[in-house]
């Protein structure tokens, strides 16, 4: 064993704290060190070459990088040590800045001695390594997208057209999410359905893409390149080849209720299609407020008007499962319901309305017909305040985080309602306006200065209904002076939440959430579309707030990394799986119960009982290693012998 | 009139130390001041009283009435998107001064000479007197 | 369980008629409920100020000879009291440091725990059971349009408000139950101007006259409340409102448990 330790300053951050020097010396002293030296920047080109070189130079057989954490760049030096002829499994990282210079910047005396504990155990974990090669298994080239708005059609039509196929799954009815209950949109104010509608139409018609409306993720087993999926397909009651989308149903069914595509303003049937344009053009009964029941039929209405005979009140629940290589997820996001925001009324007032009701009275095929009219009286209000940040930047009643899209979509909204009611009148209560996008700024000025739109700098600390109007009470902060405006109509900007499925579909995929609900990327900025389980890619508003345009990038990112993986036939996956040791192994089945992946079986061969691990599986999670008494499985490159060892060198002395 | 800026920050220590709160965690929104009950007699805005605080200038903010005219009434704190509590604020440049100075903001002899409730009386006193 | 009975100052001068009225009603529905012996002032507003600790041993030494008489639970009746005594409790519940100072300067009682638990009058109604008081009332209260004002103290700040500190509705419910009907009023959460009573009438005849035309745009007979300080400032202040702005009309004001003892025919 020839080790070589190669001590990183990364510029100041970690140089100035802890004496690389002292490091060096002290290091060059370990057993089986045959070589020490530092360098201002190993990750740099010259500083991995000098890595390779003294690699080929001393014949070092294996290497330890002190640097920063393995996660950014334990690839870069994997790959040298690879270009220099070794495997890449005989690296270990001692991570000194992130658990050393960065925590320990007060006190860098203490700082160095660290410094060299962490080389030590690396040497120490270093000592048992063991070269490893990458399984190689079969990659199945098809793809799943979860969620059915923009982003998922657009993930979805990429991969397709790059000639693979795709499981497209959206939970509701019809695709679209919430783009297609938009009515123009910024900055451009494309009419939302225009440009939406033929992408829905082109999936439902691609031959690549087997889409499934109104059904859910079920449940999620395998890794990368050999994801099991099973997927729920809620009844419709109507069979989706039999309906030709005439509408006879809807005109005899007698039930009316709320339409939740409509935000609740409009009204639909039990049997109905959310909008007109919906795709699939096939009609979904609501059983839970059809007069029928699954035992009792009371109305068969629709039964007898339906001319191809695709009514079915004995449809059940319907499991399909599929193979797929990799997964985006694109489930959206949501709103923070009225009743959060009680100083606004808490839903109270049925003329506070939120902006995305807003959107259902401005678009054509909306409950009104695009005429705006509040929801009290019908009336056209004469005059409207908007309140953006309601519940945005708002640590201590809703999200402390800006939900990116209010000041851009709030300026349209203005926009939309002068040109509807050019005599109205528009005040917007603001923080700050973040327009920051191409031809965002412009936008908002064009509506400022061609509108006459009053921006009012400040919050609005309560709303109450007075008579027949609304009472608004703010201010504005550029003036110093505290408002009171009386209006017809109050339109909140609320905070754009996760979505509240989102909890447990990240369970089922086995992948992160933030604490509010987002899915979590890898790395905010160098692989932003990727989250940290391999083969899961993120697309849309279900990562953070995003418009239309970010959500499309992002979603042709994903898809450009599925197609990167789908580009070669097979895929390698990591060998740090858990190994049996058939000798030590009693078959006691604890490690069964433990494996989050279910990757492990107890098999009986020669009489014997044992564990076996299912390699494509298995995560190399390690909860088995832990949880095994007989000390019978472990985790290759994280050996019991390994850690032990390395915990022993820490606590050394 | 222009403001002089200076780096002096004792008077805002002084005032962080005895309300605990931090005025850099006030992002201006001016909540406080929309639903200030007493806003309209002020001749400074509280939000404004906490802009002058984050700006150092204590001066401008010993010549207003808006520490005098708060209430006490924690609307603001209650609503604050950054959870500032406001009314500790007002309270320690309440005490800054009458700690400084000899006489009372308001003495009892200025006070209503009405039957008021005992409550009243003595929160007056508190707030006021020294 | 015995209940500790604060009456605070006012209770037992200009605010008489709130302490015999909810007494009384007390008494009808059976709580048991005891004068907490040799309380004193509790201060009447909690110190917003971190030094200066001397204005919290009032408070706290109320609470103290409430758990010397093995008393688990303090229940008051003005707001006032009501806020101050709870606030000070989180305080020295939160902070050991802060309570052994107080316990150390109080030489004269035994040490406060930081046990005893503080409570308004309206949550003993609400866990007596709103259901049960309807089931006594004799004279309903129908067709009376009542505006419940909570004014500041019972509700903020939220750590020890008794209610929803926007859309509270406890003195709603208890409404209800007396064959009542409360209004709309979005003026309820909304400050009277509290002390400035002392010193700046016409600015508290101001807020009042607000606050009553709130009540009255929502077609309200009366107001109710149940702080001292409050009903002094919406209607004796109403003299003042007159002179401010003619053609005002008087608005009754009561104490919430004025109205109960009508409902439950105790008079
Ligand atoms: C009032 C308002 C106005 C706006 N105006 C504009 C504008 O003018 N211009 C602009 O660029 N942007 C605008 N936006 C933003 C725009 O709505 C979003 O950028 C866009 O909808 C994001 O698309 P998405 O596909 O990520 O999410 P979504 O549109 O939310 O779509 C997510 C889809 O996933 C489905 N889904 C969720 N969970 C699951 C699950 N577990 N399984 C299966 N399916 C699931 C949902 O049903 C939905 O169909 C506006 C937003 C609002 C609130
Ligand atoms: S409400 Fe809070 S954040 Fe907003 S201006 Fe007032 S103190 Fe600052
Ligand atoms: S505490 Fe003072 S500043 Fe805050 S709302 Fe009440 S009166 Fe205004």
């Amino acid at each position: 064993m020839r080790v070589g330790v190669f001590i990183c300053h990364c510029g100041r951050n970690i140089a100035s704290v802890v004496d690389v020097h002292w490091l060096k010396n002290e290091a060059a002293k370990l057993k089986n060190v045959v070589f020490c030296e530092d360098y201002i920047y190993l990750c740099s080109e010259p500083g991995q070459k000098f890595i390779c070189e003294k690699i080929k130079e001393l014949n070092l057989t294996h290497i330890i990088v002190a640097a920063c954490t393995p996660s950014l760049h334990g690839e870069t030096f994997s790959r040298t040590l690879e270009s220099a002829g070794l495997n890449r499994y005989l690296l270990e990282i001692a991570n000194i800045r992130e658990q050393c210079s960065w925590v320990h910047q007060n006190t860098p005396k203490i700082a160095t001695k660290k410094a060299l504990k962490l080389i030590e155990a690396a040497l120490a974990k270093l000592t048992y390594a063991k070269p490893l090669t990458p399984l190689r298994v079969p990659m199945i080239r098809k793809a799943l997208v979860i969620g059915g708005g923009i982003a998922g059609i657009q993930a979805a039509l990429d991969i397709a057209n790059g000639g693979f196929e795709v499981y497209l799954v959206e939970k509701e009815p019809s695709l679209g999410g919430h783009m297609a209950q938009l009515s123009e949109t910024f900055p451009t104010l494309d009419c939302s359905s225009c440009i939406l509608t033929p992408k829905m139409v082109e999936v439902a018609h691609h031959k690549n893409i087997h889409l499934f409306t109104y059904a859910e993720v079920k449940n999620i087993e395998g890794t990368v390149g050999n994801f099991e999926v099973t997927i729920l397909k809620k009844p419709r009651y109507v069979w989706e080849d039999k309906c030709t989308g005439c509408n006879d149903c809807v005109d005899v069914c007698p039930v009316i209720v709320p339409n939740e595509f409509d935000q609740g303003l409009g009204a639909r049937k039990a049997i109905y299609i959310p909008f007109p344009q919906a795709v699939p053009l096939v009609y979904t009964i609501d059983l839970e407020n059809c007069l029928n029941s699954k035992k009792l039929i009371v109305c068969e209405n629709c039964f007898k008007a339906c001319g191809p005979r695709a009514i079915d009140f004995l449809m059940e629940e319907e499991e399909v499962k599929i193979k797929v290589g990799a997964i985006i997820v694109a489930t959206g996001y949501d709103l923070i319901p009225l009743e959060a925001l009680p100083e606004y009324g808490g839903g109270r007032y049925q003329d506070v309305i939120t902006s995305l009701d807003l959107e259902r009275l401005l678009s054509p095929s909306g409950p009104t017909g695009g005429v705006i009219r509040r929801p009290s009286d019908g009336k056209i209000p004469k005059s409207i305040v908007f309140i953006q940040c309601a519940g945005s930047r708002d640590p201590e009643h809703g999200r402390p985080y800006c939900s990116k899209i209010c000041c851009m979509y709030t300026a349209k909204h203005a926009l939309l309602y002068k040109h509807a009611v050019p005599e109205g009148k528009v005040y917007i209560f603001y923080i700050d306006i973040r327009a920051a996008g191409k031809r965002y700024e412009e936008f908002v000025q064009r509506i400022v200065e061609e509108e006459r739109v009053l921006y009012l700098r400040g919050k609005v600390s309560k709303v109450f209904r007075k008579n027949e109007k609304l009472v608004v009470l703010g201010v504005d902060t550029l003036t110093g002076r505290t408002v009171e405006i009386e209006t017809d109509m109050v339109v909140v900007a609320p905070a754009i939440i996760s979505n509240n499925g989102g909890k447990a579909l990240a369970q089922i995929l086995k992948t992160p959430i933030d604490e509010f609900g987002f899915f979590t990327e890898i790395h905010p900025k160098l692989r932003p579309v990727e989250s940290p389980a391999i083969g899961i890619y993120l697309a849309g508003a279900a990562q953070s707030p995003k418009d239309i345009s970010e959500s499309v990038a992002q979603a042709s990112a994903a898809a450009s990394k599925v197609l990167a993986l789908f580009s070669q036939k097979r895929i390698a996956l990591e060998p740090i799986k858990a190994e049996v040791d058939v000798k030590l192994c009693k078959g006691c089945g604890i490690c069964v119960k433990t494996c989050p992946f279910g990757a492990i079986k107890i098999i009986k061969k020669k009489k014997k009982k044992y564990a076996q691990v299912s390699k494509a599986v298995c995560q190399g999670c390690g909860s088995c290693m832990g949880a095994c008494k007989f000390r019978a499985i472990n985790v290759a490159h994280f050996t019991l012998k390994q850690l032990f060892s390395q915990v022993d060198a820490l606590l050394e002395g | 009139m222009r403001l002089v800026l200076k780096s002096e920050t004792d008077v805002l220590k002084k005032v962080e130390e005895i309300s605990g709160q931090n005025v850099f965690s006030c992002y201006q929104c001016g909540m406080c001041s929309a639903g200030c009950p007493m806003s309209e007699e002020m001749d400074l805005l509280p939000n404004q009283v906490i802009r002058l605080l984050q700006m150092g200038a204590f001066d401008e903010i010993l010549g207003s009435s808006t520490v005098w005219l708060c209430a006490s009434c924690y609307t603001c704190r209650a609503r604050c998107p950054r959870g500032v509590d406001l009314a500790r604020l007002m309270e320690a440049v309440r005490l800054i001064v009458l700690r400084k100075t000899k006489d009372d903001y308001i003495p009892p002899a200025r006070m209503v000479k009405e039957k008021l409730p005992q409550i009243a009386l003595i929160s007056a006193l508190r707030k006021f007197t020294r | 369980m015995k209940l500790a009975y604060f009456p605070g100052c006012t209770l037992k001068t200009t605010a008489k008629k709130l302490e015999t009225s909810a007494l009384a009603v007390a008494e009808t529905l059976g709580l048991k409920i005891e004068e907490l012996p040799n309380w004193n002032c509790c201060g009447t507003v909690y110190s917003l100020a971190s030094d200066d600790l001397i204005k919290q041993l009032a408070p706290i030494r109320n609470l103290a000879r409430a758990q010397s008489f093995e008393y688990k639970t303090i229940v008051t009746l003005c707001s006032m009291c009501y806020n101050t005594l709870a606030q000070s409790n989180i305080l020295v519940k939160n902070d050991g440091e802060k309570l052994k100072k107080i316990n150390e300067f109080m030489s004269e009682e035994e040490d406060y725990r930081g046990e005893v638990e503080v409570k308004h009058f309206l949550t003993l109604f609400k866990e007596f059971g709103l259901e049960n008081i309807k089931k006594i009332v004799k004279k309903p209260l129908s067709k009376l349009k009542v505006a419940c004002y909570y004014g500041c103290l019972l509700l903020r700040p939220k750590r020890i408000g008794i209610d929803d500190c926007e859309q509270p509705h406890i003195l709603e419910e208890l409404v209800l139950s007396l064959g009542a009907e409360p209004v709309n009023f979005p003026y309820q959460v909304e400050c009277c101007g509290s002390y400035h009573t002392a010193v700046k009438p016409e600015i508290v005849a101001m807020r009042a006259y607000r606050i009553l035309e709130n009540a009255r745009e929502n077609g309200a007979d009366l107001v109710v409340t149940s702080c001292p300080l409050c009903y002094f400032n919406l209607k004796d202040r109403q003299r003042d409102v007159k002179r401010l702005y003619a053609g005002f009309k008087e608005m009754p004001v009561l104490y919430f448990t004025e109205i109960m003892a009508d409902a439950l025919g105790i008079t």
